[in-house]
């Protein structure tokens, strides 16, 4: 076509688009060809999913449930999953096949989508577990909540009673405090502001502030490297699957889990900051060290280590990932 | 005798201070340390995917300094350089095309002051009074002159003829990021008064903001301005993505949910005294000092009640209310000591006044979570702490 009336940018290549033009309508269109089943999609989702949601996809912690919850809409905090209001099944193949798993988007096949999302429908009861999930059988599978939403009607419902005349005088006969913050205080402690305020009000001195001591410069030490750069690099594709709860290298701070900087030799469970689990806490009682066979068996299997251990990840399966994530994690913190 | 503050040479008054090169851009100064963005950490499994909030108690005026205006991300503040900027526009449009920075750069410029406030500003509020100060009830909000080009100009380029009649159009909008936060806006508003932004208050955009390019949607929840924007397609149905079916949408006491509240109603908030303001000065001559805003429009007018609704006294506007932009209120007063219940309440140009949380639960009941305009309270105590509570 012609060009705009600025001419400016260039056309975009079928490719381009085709590489962004991802999103998923709910009468399917933009669905990829492709097919997962049930099972699949339960390895899947406890290698990708299941750290944050849960193996059954029932949410861990503060991270979002995606099953469950069915009927609870008209309660108190309703439970809002998959199963219980997402009205679209395009929405949550939309949203695991763009921005998921978190930390490692885009990172499933298309066949992997339909596997994890129909692990999502077994989870939520939605589905059978022989169910195959496909750009073919998506538009059977019916949504709980589907005629569940109105179209904002506040101009309707609620902009006339707002529109009054505003009261000026005598508007009520009595005011109460009928509920105080206090009482639940989940308000964060401001510890900034004191120390600002300790700052301020510190009393002039006449004397001139000396000037700080030159902060002696900090060596580092490098480390001769004996470790094997393809391995490092393989280690940083598996750490992906780590990144959603833990943080290596600088600036690294405790997250879901704890820092990762220096853990190769550290003792066990001496990270300050960290709440650990009872099992960390006797085991840094113990002195356990991580020796190179103690992260190669916490890697294997997490809870065969450490049995109450909060972190959920079930454990990377070959040996090859296990030796390339140590070989990573000495890399990016000697 | 007298204030040795003045009758001795201060360190201040015989030596230097900073030389011009000291911060070559500048930071505020230590005393203001306490002026920062604060998360609360209960909310949201981890700062990645999280929300902080603007430290509204301590500022005034009404432009929001980008240093301390609220962050929202779904998948952390990426990194994304100018030159590696690509934005696309596909679609029912009459040329898919690809744009770069300096592409935007040559498209004529316009300038406008706008809020941004979260859908869930206020949201934790909607059960009882749960947090205290105004940065954390109100504070997932912020107001800036954005510069940039108009989204019209940018679909003009692009060419709508293809798309037919524009009335029942959309466009679906994502950003770069991992969560690929995406949304869709029907073409009316679309043409209407939203802008690709690449400046705000000045400068470029900082990183939490959406470097290099957001956009502006004046007026409506702030999730629709999507950061790191890199794709505009033109379509004939919205898209039904995650955050407009699973989040942002309102769910009502017999469990229906609204969806498609795009429009910030109006509302208000005292600023000051508030629990982390408190009156440190006794009393006599006092500023009580608040925002007010409304997605529909201009502020017309601000009251502001001592006694939790009893009474209520016309609060003056520093200046006359902006469309979709916020407003500074004063009411100056000659406190006695004694304690308060300090509300405000915003009207807008439509004639709306904001409701009392008691208007707002007969209709929506407890779980909206979203879109909570309601009038609040602090009582203020003789002794000039302030505390958020919820009265009859």
């Amino acid at each position: 076509a012609d060009a705009g009336p600025f001419g400016l940018g260039r056309a975009a290549t079928s490719d381009e688009v085709a590489a962004w033009n991802l999103d998923v309508r709910p009468d399917g269109s933009g669905l990829p060809v492709g097919a997962g089943n049930v099972e699949d999609g339960d390895v899947l989702f406890a290698d990708n999913c299941a750290s944050c949601h849960g193996d059954f996809a029932e949410g861990r912690g503060n991270w979002p449930k995606l099953a469950g919850g069915v009927d609870t809409l008209d309660h108190d905090d309703p439970l809002k999953t998959v199963g219980s209001y997402w009205p679209y099944l395009s929405t949550t193949w939309d949203y695991v096949n763009r921005s998921m798993p978190f930390g490692n988007a885009q990172s499933l096949s298309a066949d992997e989508v339909y596997a994890v999302v129909a692990y999502i429908l077994y989870s939520n009861d939605m589905v059978e577990d022989d169910f195959i999930l496909s750009n073919e059988t998506f538009l059977d599978v019916e949504m709980r909540n589907a005629d569940g939403f109105i179209i904002d009607d506040r101009a309707e419902t609620e902009y006339a009673q707002f529109s009054a005349a505003p009261c000026m005088e005598n508007c009520k006969a009595e005011v109460e405090i009928t509920m105080r913050a206090l009482v639940l205080d989940v308000t964060p402690e401001e510890e900034d502001a004191e120390a600002a305020a300790q700052e301020q009000s510190a009393p002039v001195s006449k004397t001139k502030a000396e000037a700080p001591a030159a902060a002696a410069p900090v060596v580092v030490p490098v480390q001769e490297s004996a470790l094997d750069p393809g391995l490092v690099a393989e280690g940083a594709k598996v750490f992906k699957k780590c990144k959603a709860c833990h943080q290596v290298g600088e600036g690294a701070k405790n997250k879901t889990g704890p820092l990762l900087n220096g853990i190769a030799g550290r003792a066990v469970g001496t990270i300050e900051g960290f709440r650990y689990s009872k099992s960390f806490q006797e085991l840094s009682a113990e002195g356990a060290v991580w020796d190179d066979a103690a992260l190669a068996a916490f890697l294997a299997k997490p809870k065969a280590y450490a049995p109450k251990t909060k972190m959920s990840f079930a454990g990377l399966k070959k040996d090859s990932d296990i030796a390339a994530m140590i070989a990573y994690l000495k890399s990016v913190s000697p | 005798a007298g204030d040795p503050l003045i009758t001795e040479v201060q360190p201040w008054a015989s030596g230097f201070g900073d030389g011009v090169d000291e911060t070559p851009y500048g930071l505020p100064i230590k005393f203001e340390s306490d002026v920062v963005r604060r998360n609360v950490e209960w909310l949201t499994a981890d700062t990645i995917s999280s929300i902080n909030f603007t430290p509204i108690h301590a500022l005034d005026g009404t432009i929001t300094p980008q240093g301390c205006a609220f962050e929202r991300h779904h998948s952390g503040a990426i990194e994304l350089a100018k030159e590696d900027y690509r934005l696309m526009i596909n679609g029912l449009v009459d040329r898919e095309l690809i744009f770069t920075y300096a592409d935007l750069e040559r498209f004529p410029r316009v300038n406008q002051v706008n809020f941004l406030e979260c859908a869930a500003n206020t949201g934790m509020e909607w059960a009882g009074a749960q947090l205290n100060g105004a940065q954390f009830t109100h504070g997932m909000i912020h107001n800036m002159e954005y510069s940039g080009v108009s989204l019209r100009t940018i679909l003009e380029e692009a060419g709508l003829t293809k798309a037919g009649d524009l009335k029942d159009k959309w466009i679906y909008v994502e950003g770069a990021d991992a969560s690929s936060n995406g949304r869709s806006i029907p073409m009316e508003k679309a043409l209407d008064d939203c802008i690709l932004a690449f400046k705000a208050n000045g400068e470029a955009l900082r990183k939490e903001h959406g470097y290099p390019v957001r956009l502006v949607v004046p007026g409506w929840e702030g999730n629709m301005w999507i950061k790191w924007i890199r794709r505009i397609e033109v379509t004939d149905a919205p898209v039904e993505s995650r955050e407009e079916t699973s989040k942002y949408t309102d769910t009502l006491a017999d469990g229906t949910s609204r969806k498609w509240t795009w429009v910030m109603d109006a509302k208000s908030v005292v600023t000051s005294p508030s629990p982390q303001s408190p009156i440190t000065h006794g009393k006599g001559p006092l500023v009580i000092t608040g925002l007010a805003w409304s997605g529909n429009g201009a502020i017309k007018r601000v009251d502001v009640s001592r006694d939790g609704g009893k009474t209520w006294a016309e609060a003056r506007l520093a200046a006359p209310g902006q469309k979709m932009a916020l407003t500074r209120f004063y009411l100056d007063i000659d406190w006695d000591g004694s304690e308060m219940l300090l509300q405000s309440r915003a009207m807008d140009e439509t004639g709306y006044v904001q409701p009392t949380k008691t208007q707002l639960r007969a209709v929506r009941g407890l779980n909206s979570i979203y879109h909570n305009n309601c009038i609040q309270t602090w009582w203020v105590k003789e002794s000039g702490e302030a505390e958020n509570v919820e009265v009859s």
